[in-house]
């Protein structure tokens, strides 16, 4: 590990203060970063604790939610609104790492941690157009059964780890940011950038931008909702497919729906497609199917990982047919 | 900087790249926490902050000023052993060893997250207040420590036996 200055971060305005400095970086719970600096992947010069800033999870008058972005993982779901509000959120959350890492992690590092491709990790041995813009990349080519078939590009195909933005994908969550020139607000599904040319720029945030807060607006659906992860082991291991979805069925109609997935992109993925073929439509196993493929034509898988284009479409059938049937 | 370790009060290391695992270690002599990958992936290194488990490899050292560790060498509050120390040896819950303290750790921050009622990915109705330990929410819960020997079966009648009760276990 390189050597770095480590400072607690008073409160927000001196967190982005401390940003100012070359190669400063923030620091949560370190359950991503701290492997990172140990690998040398990541070298800041300076660590800004963040974890001493808001924590709290605001219940808003109109039924949404503020989660500070230092609250721990396992604080959002465990939070009582959490789980009758926003079921999704807490079982994309749990099937997340450990007991022990979610007790460690936080909302803002969750959002912004890297992507476990291996060939990212190997420093010693393969080309990463994340860790070395233009010098190519080995996982394209290489073992790519674990790599996305959604949002990749020729110069990246390292899939987005994490379980909790899927479902904060699906829940159409709100980012607040706070920079030396002020605070805005985006949605999560802009917050993370498609690779592209410049896979080594991985969100819209400045430098030194603080994610301060995530808003979940309210959206009462979302009580029928769930996340299912496919995965090579019970528990413990990142998804090969996941699902978040909600949905709200009149009559024998798909009154709406919301649906993201995991596992397969590049960033959390909503399933814009497949939503707006299923609004209006016939809630059926058909239409789940159809819109699931909808989402899915623009697939593109490489040598080892063409199984996930079934595996996505069978998982999203299967998630909504439960939602329909009640379970939730 | 301090930080208290088992109850009493310890100076911290004033380089930041010390983790709070190689600092128990090395800094403190406190060999009970094991390093196993030391990249957040087997659970070796558990200990308890506050009463909450975490990974101490994946923690700086300086992270954790003013907090209370506990190791496993902490755990009982006395000379005798801790009472999930007890029924690891009555149920043979390891065979090398060397994951066993946090294996023991994590269960004691483990049984404290289920009486407070969180979820796991395992548990049906996230409305419960308090979720039953059965042997599936065990073996879920516990899946962040890693038995090479594989001594799960006794790991999770042990902790069966000392944080659920001894009516539990089957």
């Amino acid at each position: 590990m390189n050597a770095f200055t480590y400072a607690r971060a008073a409160d927000v305005a001196d967190a982005v203060r401390r940003a100012g400095a070359p190669d400063a970086r923030y620091l949560g719970g370190g359950t991503n970063l701290v492997d990172l600096m140990r690998e040398t992947i990541e070298r800041p010069s300076a660590l800004i604790d963040v974890t001493g800033l808001p924590a709290t999870i605001e219940e808003r008058e109109d039924g949404g939610l503020l989660i500070g972005a230092a609250a721990r993982n396992t604080a959002v779901a465990e939070h009582r609104a959490v789980r009758s509000r926003y079921p999704m959120l807490t079982r994309a959350i749990v099937a997340g790492a450990s007991g022990q890492i979610r007790n460690m992690a936080t909302v803002g590092g969750n959002i912004l941690q890297r992507t476990r491709c291996a060939y990212f990790y190997d420093h010693a041995g393969s080309r990463c157009n994340k860790r070395v813009p233009g010098q190519g990349c080995d996982a394209i080519e290489g073992l790519s059964r674990t790599h996305a078939i959604l949002g990749a590009s020729p110069s990246c195909v390292a899939v987005h780890p994490s379980d909790m933005c899927v479902a904060l994908a699906a829940l159409g969550a709100i980012v607040h940011l706070q920079g030396a020139g002020g605070g805005r607000v985006v949605p999560l599904t802009d917050l993370h950038r498609l690779p592209g040319d410049h896979p080594e720029i991985e969100t819209v945030l400045e430098p030194g931008e603080l994610i301060t807060a995530v808003e979940l607006p309210a959206l009462p659906l979302a009580r029928r909702s769930t996340y299912r992860k496919v995965r090579d082991r019970a528990s413990y291991a990142f998804a090969l497919v996941s699902v978040a979805a909600a949905l709200e069925v009149r009559g024998d109609t798909v009154a709406d729906v919301r649906i993201a997935l995991g596992g397969v992109a590049t960033k959390p993925w909503r399933a814009w497609q497949a939503e707006a073929a299923l609004r209006g439509a016939p809630a059926t196993e058909a239409s789940f199917r159809a819109a699931a493929e909808a989402e899915l034509a623009e697939a593109r898988p490489l040598r080892d990982n063409g199984f996930k284009v079934e595996l996505a479409a069978r998982t999203m059938t299967a998630v909504l047919g439960e939602l329909q049937g009640g379970g939730a | 900087m301090s930080i208290t370790i088992n109850g009493s009060a310890a100076e911290l290391p004033d380089d930041p790249r010390v983790s709070l695992l190689d600092y128990l270690r090395e800094h403190r002599q406190l060999h009970g926490t094991k390093k196993g990958c030391d990249q957040g992936a087997c659970g070796a290194c558990t200990v308890l902050v506050d009463g909450v488990r975490i990974l101490s490899c994946l923690a700086l050292a300086v992270q954790y000023e003013g907090r209370s560790v506990t190791t496993i060498e902490g755990l009982s509050d006395g000379d005798g052993l801790h009472p999930v120390q007890r029924a690891f040896i009555e149920h043979d819950g390891f065979q090398c060893g060397y994951c066993t303290p946090g294996q023991i750790c994590s269960a004691v921050g483990m049984a404290a997250e289920a009486r407070r009622g969180v979820p796991s990915s395992v548990t049906a109705d996230l409305s419960a207040e308090a979720i039953p330990l059965d042997h599936d929410e065990l073996r879920e819960r516990m899946s962040g420590n890693l038995c090479r020997c594989s001594a799960y079966n006794g790991i999770v009648a042990a902790i069966q036996e000392a944080l659920v009760g001894a009516e539990a276990v089957r």
